[in-house]
């Protein structure tokens, strides 16, 4: 191609993603365009295309992000490319979100008709609006009984100040409004700028680690042309490799002679390592580099940890193996080899949140087929002790002795909650219970108030995220960023079982929250362990002092009295059954522990 | 071992029972009169089949067998008379539902050769009785067993229930109480176990179930235990209890993991070292009893190990245990070399007693069982 024809290819590019809440229908709508499109044959259609993983599928959720390459003729006559850029839905992954938004010019917002506009989607609304995005607002599910397409109108305008007299009414479910919304896409979707022939500027918004060709980088194209055989760098990272093979998918990969300006597609380059290969960063020729980088490239560091052990000490190889494959595709976990008296050898791994921390388990536990338990999560602590040292702490069986430590500091974050003023209670409330300090709060239209509150780390990595939806009915768009550490009054609280302490159960709470932390924890567990055939003492304490106290009883029945009559293979499968529930439970000294206990110390649930 | 055992089952209700899990179905306008011809059909080639020198114990369950009419069950009862070999010294059980077996049905029973009832009393609550879905009275039950007794059939049992919802430890011993002063020899008394698939499940799916709770249950267990032993009911399994001389046959049948036919739907059986299990789903196990000539939906060879596991998880049941010469009469192998590596603990755990022909459970193993019988599992 010459510099004329990459521009007028160029100007028919556009690159979109799509904004919806959980359920509403963004799966479903993207399978209708890549239909829509014949990027498919109807064999190769299988049902919400783009969620490949399992994971994704079951959750809904996307984790990994995907872009597809869509020929379209439009109803003026021309052919168009289309781009389209899957974002993940979930807080822990905003800032890929704003990545993948800052491949795009525009965006689709889907809102359904009968539930209105929620939390996740404001949030992201807000990210594509910083990344000057064309938003095209689309109305799905306007079938439904339920639906009231005017009311969620007029809630859109209210709430995000969109116009939206020319919105799209839709269903993707049964492909009404398919048509109008790939019509607007080509009128009101800029086409992509910049220079085919000036240095290569490329963003990578994803990356994926393929065992045979190394990693493959997800790249859109700012400035400049990339071809095969060519040296590039990564400019956060310095590092240099040769370009193999280019292309796009749609949404098998379809191998390319070169990318160029508003191409969005990926890149192999014997990439061993995700790590090089940052989201955010900047691909560059390595002979011809250009003079600045793309703005907006953070470096992800893991925020939450907790410790991984296997069920099965003899599991532990397969553990470290399993952790190794995934953080090849996964530049922000982190792990490294720990050891408990209660739990044996395992590791501490950092996660970006909570919900990337559940995601690595469910998949070690499904992919690798490992049972696994998980210690509650813990914030990186600094000590200050009295010689002057500091350590970091990011296990609490590790907390020094008190007399040793001068004062402990934690990471705070400070926090926006945007909410409907009907909420405002709910979330102050709320922040206050989570020790949050109070900084300031606005109205952003007659409606809708931002909060702004700083907050100790510890206390959103527990159930923040969930009681806040819960408590605000879902309206609530929830963001921070980390501002560095304070003072607090942190205490290390121990638990212990059958007179025992289980250094894999300890965690670090406030002072003047502990007691009452204690009760909920050792009743919790009481709830979660079974009957043993002895009595178990459950005790909280801090230091030597016992802060609360409970008693598992010994169990007393347990034999089967029901006629089964000849039915031996069913008293079997009920006797394999029960013997495979003790096999995923953990024998602690003498007391058999199930997986689900040892998060149980997150537990704030006040009610029981 | 030849089978000399036989289960039939009669997968008709015309109520179904809260906690009820078994193979059944609504009567209304089911093919009774086909699935008996089939049941014919069953028994003619399962003998062809597997050949036996005679039976000594017939147990006809359900389901609800008398909730066929007299006409219906004198077919099924004589198929069975007709085809099988009956030993001289023979058991042969129908379950019987207090409201709905009248003298003629009692009396055709009696005249083909039935002699032994086994009676879904399960309590003598009315309040109880309603909340688990019986469609008899308290009274039914005593009835029903004055009239059987009068028809001449004199080895009486029945069933009890314990663990009910809201029952509390009176309302147990009340129905005890009721039990020993009848005229009935034998008496089952199980826990109730919440199944999938059953009316309770999904109240308490609801929460709308409140249960007494293990240590009611436990509580309940022992008085049980000792109110039959003090009535002269011997306890002689987990569940089980009977005057002298009036033990279950059927059931020892199992415990002692013999051989047995299973014919009708959702049946079991375990001839020649295979256990199967025929087909539950009425239209299927007709089908396939009119393509293939029997009803299996799956057969399983039982391999050693399992033949073990199983003589210990059966036999364990019975108070008396297991013998240890018998076993090794059956498998060429001691018992306690097979199970070395479980025996000592359970026998410092206390739930085990060991001596020099038997192994058997203990007090405090009877109540935890299902932890002793894990524990004979050989296979991880």
């Amino acid at each position: 191609m010459n510099q004329q024809d990459r521009i007028k290819r160029r100007d028919k590019i556009r690159n979109f993603s799509i904004i919806a809440h959980i359920d509403h229908g963004k799966s479903t709508l993207a399978d209708r365009i890549l239909e829509k499109t014949s990027a498919l044959t109807q064999r190769e259609m299988k049902d919400q295309m783009l969620d490949a993983m399992d994971l994704e599928r079951e959750r809904g959720i996307t984790i990994k992000l995907n872009a597809v390459q869509l020929k379209y003729k439009a109803k003026d006559g021309e052919d168009y490319i289309f781009h389209l850029i899957d974002t993940p839905g979930h807080v822990d992954f905003t800032y890929e979100v704003s990545r993948s938004l800052a491949a795009c010019e525009g965006a689709l917002l889907i809102v359904d008709a009968a539930q209105g506009i929620e939390a996740q989607t404001l949030a992201n609304v807000y990210l594509a609006l910083d990344n000057d995005l064309e938003i095209i607002p689309v109305i799905n599910k306007i079938d439904l009984p339920s639906a009231e397409p005017e009311r969620v109108k007029q809630e859109v305008e209210d709430v995000i100040g969109l116009p939206m007299e020319d919105c799209v009414l839709a269903s993707a479910k049964n492909g009404i409004g398919i048509e109008e919304i790939l019509e607007a896409v080509v009128e009101k979707v800029p086409a992509p700028p910049g220079d085919p022939e000036a240095p290569l500027k490329a963003m990578i918004f994803d990356s994926l680690y393929d065992p045979y060709r190394g990693v493959i980088v997800y790249i859109r194209i700012v400035e400049g042309t990339v071809k095969p055989g060519e040296k590039v760098r990564m400019m956060a990272t310095g590092k240099e490799f040769e370009v193999q093979e280019l292309g796009v998918f749609t949404p098998k990969p379809d191998i390319r002679e070169e990318l160029t300006v508003g191409d969005v597609g990926f890149m192999v380059a014997s990439i061993k390592n995700v790590g090089d290969t940052r989201v955010g960063d900047t691909v560059t020729s390595a002979t011809k580099p250009t003079a600045e980088p793309l703005p907006g490239y953070r470096r992800l560091n893991p925020m939450v940890f907790c410790g991984l052990y296997p069920v099965d000490t003899n599991d532990y190889n397969d553990l470290r193996e399993a952790l190794e494959k995934l953080e090849l595709n996964d530049a922000a976990l982190q792990f490294e080899p720990e050891t408990s008296q209660a739990l044996g050898f395992g590791f501490r791994c950092g996660f970006l949140g909570l919900l990337h921390m559940e995601i690595i388990q469910e998949r070690i536990e499904r992919e690798f087929n490992i049972d696994l338990i998980t210690t509650a999560p813990s914030v990186i602590y600094q000590v200050h002790m009295t010689d002057g040292e500091m350590i970091k702490i990011d296990n609490p069986a590790n907390m020094p002795d008190p007399q040793k430590i001068e004062y402990v500091e934690e990471p705070y974050v400070k926090a926006q909650v945007m909410v409907p003023n009907d909420y405002v209670g709910a979330v102050m409330e709320l922040c206050q219970k989570k020790r949050g300090d109070y900084l300031d709060m606005q109205y952003m239209d007659e409606n809708r108030v931002n909060i702004k509150y700083e907050l100790p780390l510890s206390e959103i990595v527990f159930d923040f995220f969930d009681t806040l939806k819960s408590s605000t009915k879902g309206y609530a768009s929830f963001d921070y960023e980390l501002i560095g550490y304070k003072e607090s009054k942190l205490v290390k609280m121990d638990i212990l079982l059958n007179a025992e302490k289980i250094d894999a159960l300890s965690i670090i709470v406030h002072r003047d929250s502990a007691y009452q932390r204690g009760k909920i924890i050792v009743e919790k567990l009481k709830e979660l362990i079974p009957r043993q055939q002895f009595e178990v003492p459950i005790q909280a304490s801090i230091g030597q002092k016992i802060i609360a106290r409970s008693t598992i009883k010994a169990m007393r029945k347990n034999v089967l009295a029901k006629c089964y009559g000849g039915d031996i293979s069913r008293k079997r499968k009920l006797l394999e059954k029960q013997k495979e529930g003790k096999k995923r439970m953990k024998s602690v000294g003498s007391v058999e522990v199930p997986q689900e206990a040892f998060m149980s110390v997150l537990s704030m649930d006040e009610s029981k | 071992m030849e089978p000399r055992g036989v289960y039939v089952h009669v997968p008709f209700c015309e109520q179904i029972c809260h906690y009820c899990d078994f193979n059944k179905f609504y009567l209304k306008k089911q093919p009774v009169d086909e699935y008996l011809d089939l049941c014919d059909i069953e028994i003619k080639n399962t003998l062809q089949k597997f050949p036996t020198n005679g039976i000594s114990s017939i147990y006809v369950g359900g389901g609800t067998p008398t909730s066929l009419s007299t006409k219906q069950l004198e077919k099924l009862l004589f198929s069975i008379k007709h085809y099988f070999p009956i030993h001289p010294e023979y058991e042969w059980t129908v379950e019987v539902n207090p409201g709905s077996a009248d003298e003629e049905k009692l009396r055709m029973m009696k005249e083909i050769g039935v002699n032994r009832l086994s009676i879904g009393a399960q309590t003598f609550d009315p309040i109880l009785l309603k909340k688990i879905g019986r469609d008899h009275q308290a009274h039914d039950v005593e009835k029903t067993i004055r009239k059987a007794r009068d028809i001449g059939i004199e080895n009486i049992s029945i069933d009890l229930m314990f663990g009910l919802p809201d029952q509390t430890i009176e309302q147990f011993v009340d129905t005890l109480h009721e039990a020993v002063s009848l005229p009935i020899e034998h008496v089952s008394a199980y826990s109730l176990k919440i199944e999938a698939k059953t009316i309770f499940y999904h109240q308490m799916q609801k929460g709308n179930l409140s249960l007494p709770g293990e240590d009611m249950e436990a509580e309940m267990y022992e008085r049980l235990r000792t109110y039959m032993n003090d009535n002269g009911f011997e306890q002689y399994e987990i569940s089980n209890f009977g005057k002298e001389g009036y033990q279950s046959q059927h059931n020892l049948t199992y415990w002692n993991n013999e051989s047995y036919y299973g014919i009708g739907a959702g049946s079991h059986s375990y001839v020649d070292g295979v256990r199967r299990i025929n087909h539950g789903p009425l239209p299927k196990y007709m089908d396939s009893v009119i393509k293939t000539g029997f009803p299996y939906r799956e057969e399983h060879p039982v391999p050693l190990h399992e033949q073990m596991e199983e003589e210990m998880f059966m036999g364990l049941r019975k108070i008396e245990g297991v013998s240890l010469p018998k076993f090794e009469q059956k498998y060429e192998e001691k018992l306690t070399d097979v199970f070395a590596m479980v025996i000592p603990s359970l026998i410092e755990r206390g739930l085990v007693h060991l001596d020099e022909s038997t192994i058997r459970l203990t007090e405090k193993g009877l109540l935890l069982g299902n932890e002793v019988f894990e524990k004979f599992l050989l296979v991880d």
